[in-house]
């Protein structure tokens, strides 16, 4: 072999012993995960000044951490790169405000849902779907009952430019229901699309009511409310879950258990009325 | 190897292509006719407009790409209620707008240092000979100066137009569906990410390998006068072997 | 207004400025790490490049021409997603269980060093070849070994004319850094983005970082003006 050939080989060898005394992470039954959150989506999980994450979603993991008697570490990951790097291994639980899905239950495994909380739109108070009075919670399971509904919205939201979030099931929902009858912009951020909002680049949003309430709240946004019904069910999937590999099967049960406890003795209430304003248990 | 999977995304990697070859072109020709201006200014201006010029020129060869955009589409989009009473927001509300100003101004800033760089090494002789013959001076710019100019700066400008090309995937980040954006939406569909940006990049390279070679064959073909000569033309000019 | 601004980007206590510029710190860092990585590498791909070995020549122009040519975005996210792939794989074929991962910070290093490695190697490669071909056969005549002369004759050169041409490449490590924000490292671009989303003052924090960069590239471009001028020294240049 040559001179180069051989550096190479000796290289690319040592390269591999680095990276595996890098480490590996413990399977079953562990004592110390990683949990990834997107940290900018407030008020559920977004980033604060210092870098570390906070919101609704950083107190429920802790909780249910000490529950479990686990040391937890939280990092953040771009809303895209969760599920890819959650099966590359990058860290070992989603928290991140993901609903579960029979799409994303193909790749990975979602523990019992921690939070119910349907979706909506956010128009100007101008809009016609403001001035309309059609309302109330739709679950899309029963798409006898919401087909009629969003028939009715159409024509009030038509040409409209709305705003979503890029990769969630708001965007699928809009493509599924609203395609051709408004321009849907997608966002890598739910802050981009509250900026653009702000700006009038967009003409209304579609995202969980929880997190358009707590946009709508903050000053710039007085000219916009949030109108129409909500859906939740369907394409929307079971609510909100904590996603996880596959394989990790017993980390899986201590988090069913772990949420299991929380819902039964209120916590997530007490957390979800603090951070949201609203109580977005699931059901027993 | 999913090689079913590698096709499909391929071929709808191709659909963001149209955009991707809009962003560039639009822009690296803007660019070039502002960077142009900028370099033929530069050589004749007053002091203030020079300094302003070569601030313009620092600040957007100093930041990054990424933070242009930012700054064009987001920073911007604060001031919407200015921008309306100028009656500009109709262009600054389209992302496609804002993208294509960012890469303009930027291309054009880097155009024009390259651009400065060809004007400079152009002989003086040249234009002593082109002033004795009694041209005015934008005859000279035109027939002599300029094709010496931008034949010299051809090859980095080329490297320059590659560097749009790359450029041009920062714009996903604002939402435009270009090559990138698309790959980013077919990985949120599959959660694939390695197998589709694989392929993004496959097409990426195809794209810059074709500009390379074109530009090395413009090069080639504008420099006659710098290639060796082979026998057999010198015969043929000769009339033969005798 | 404007003492409204200075609050957000100052050292009060709502302010991020003490935050900024930990994340240019962090740019600076990350920058120095990726060029002085992409050194070491471009030096390689210049060698295999100028080698006798076919195989070398050939590997070392495909990734001279592959990483010059695919945006640097996508490397950045390809050696995000595909690395810890990767290294999971050679890590089983070694033996060791669970996943294998870099940090994000290697990561970025690694992105940054293997993008402008591609660079590097051209401008060492050209270095290189600039050296007069009569000091190597003069060098040979004196009977250097092949490493007294690497040491005497070709570094000292090489160094010298690669110059100008490293103080492209490192500018261009610093606005790549930029785009490492991507994979979550928090450096100057993607604190601006955190501050501008929190405060909702997009303008504000973009011009910051925008500053902040110029500071820094400038900095850095002066310092590599005068290290040229000193490796001119005593020699004339047309």
């Amino acid at each position: 072999m040559t001179a180069f050939r051989k550096i190479a080989s000796l290289a690319a060898l040592a390269i591999s012993a680095l990276a595996v005394a890098g480490g590996a992470r413990a399977e079953d039954k562990p004592t110390a995960i990683t949990i990834a959150t997107e940290g900018a989506y407030a008020p559920w999980n977004f980033t604060g000044a210092d870098g570390k994450a906070e919101g609704m979603e950083i107190d429920l993991a802790n909780d249910l951490c000490s529950r479990m008697k686990v040391k937890c570490t939280i990092v953040i990951q771009d809303w895209g790169g969760l599920i890819p790097g959650l099966t590359a291994g990058k860290f070992d639980v989603i928290m991140a405000s993901m609903f579960i899905t029979d799409k994303r239950l193909q790749v990975i495994n979602f523990s019992r849902p921690y939070a119910i909380d349907p979706s909506t739109f956010a128009v100007a108070k101008t809009s016609p779907l403001a001035k309309s009075d059609l309302s109330g919670k739709y679950n899309l399971n029963d798409e006898a009952a919401a087909q009629p509904v969003i028939d009715k919205m159409k024509p009030l939201v038509k040409g409209e430019i709305v705003g979503v979030q890029a990769a969630t099931t708001n965007q699928q929902f809009l493509k599924k229901y609203f395609d051709g009858v408004i321009d849907i912009r997608e966002y890598k951020t739910t802050q981009e699309h509250d900026l653009d909002l702000a700006a009038g680049r967009v003409d209304a949003l579609f995202a969980q009511s929880t997190a358009l309430a707590a946009t709508l709240s903050k000053p710039g946004f007085s000219a916009y409310t949030i109108a129409g019904p909500q859906f939740l069910g369907g394409v929307f999937g079971r609510g909100t879950g904590a996603g996880m590999r596959k394989s990790d099967t017993a980390l899986l049960a201590m988090f069913n258990d772990a949420i299991g406890d929380a819902i039964a003795d209120g916590t997530i209430k007490t957390l979800s009325m603090k951070w949201l304003k609203a109580d977005v248990t699931p059901p027993q | 190897m999913d090689i079913t999977f590698l096709a499909d995304t391929l071929v709808e990697l191709l659909k963001g292509a149209p955009l991707t070859l809009e962003l560039a072109a639009t822009s690296v020709g803007l660019g070039f006719v502002l960077a142009l201006a900028l370099g033929l200014t530069l050589q004749s201006a007053p002091a203030a407009l020079r300094w302003s010029i070569r601030g313009y020129v620092t600040m957007f060869r100093g930041t990054p790409l990424l933070v242009q955009i930012f700054l064009i589409y987001y920073g911007l989009g604060q001031f919407r209620p200015t921008l309306e009473t100028l009656g500009l927001w109709g262009f600054f509300r389209q992302p496609y707008w804002c993208a294509i100003l960012a890469l303009t101004l930027n291309t054009a800033a880097y155009g024009a240092e390259i651009i400065r760089g060809g004007l400079q090494s152009v002989p003086y002789g040249q234009i002593e000979a082109a002033r004795a013959c009694g041209m005015p001076p934008w005859t000279a710019y035109r027939l002599v100066v300029l094709p010496i100019a931008l034949r010299q700066a051809l090859p980095s400008y080329g490297n320059e137009i590659i560097l749009m090309i790359k450029g041009t995937s920062l714009t996903s980040i604002v939402t435009l569906l270009e090559i990138t954006g698309v790959a980013q939406q077919i990985i949120s569909q599959t959660y694939r990410a390695v197998e589709v940006f694989a392929c993004a990049g496959a097409i990426y390279l195809s794209m810059n390998y074709l500009v390379a070679q074109s530009l090395a064959a413009l090069e080639h073909w504008l420099s006659p006068h710098l290639r060796t000569p082979n026998i057999e033309d010198a015969v043929a000019i000769e009339g033969g072997l005798h | 207004m404007a003492s409204a601004t200075f609050d957000l980007i100052g050292f009060g206590p709502e302010g991020w400025g003490p935050a900024l510029l930990r994340a240019a710190a962090m740019t600076f860092v990350l920058s120095v790490a990726g060029f002085l990585s992409g050194a070491a590498l471009g030096a390689i791909a210049a060698f295999a490049r100028l080698s006798g070995d076919r195989f070398a020549r050939v590997a070392a122009f495909a990734y001279s021409v592959l990483f010059r040519g695919v945006p640097d975005l996508l490397t950045i996210y390809l050696l995000y997603f595909g690395g810890s792939v990767a290294l999971t794989m050679i890590g089983h074929w070694l033996g060791a269980r669970g996943f294998v991962g870099l940090p994000l910070f290697a990561t970025g290093m690694a992105a940054l060093g293997v993008i402008s490695g591609a660079y590097q190697a051209e401008v060492y490669r050209g270095a290189f070849l600039a050296i007069h071909r009569g000091e190597i056969e003069a060098a040979r005549a004196f009977g250097m070994s092949g490493l007294t002369m690497l040491r005497k004759l070709v570094v000292p050169q090489v160094l010298r004319y690669a110059i100008p041409g490293l103080g492209n490449v490192w500018q261009l490590v610093l606005k790549d850094s930029a785009l490492v924000s991507v994979i979550g490292l928090v450096e100057l671009m993607r604190q601006a983005q955190v501050g501008a989303g929190s405060t909702r003052e997009p303008f504000v924090f973009f011009c910051a970082a925008g500053a902040l960069y110029l500071v820094i590239a400038a900095a850095t471009g002066a310092l590599f003006r005068t290290v040229e001028r000193r490796s001119r020294r005593g020699f004339r240049m047309v």
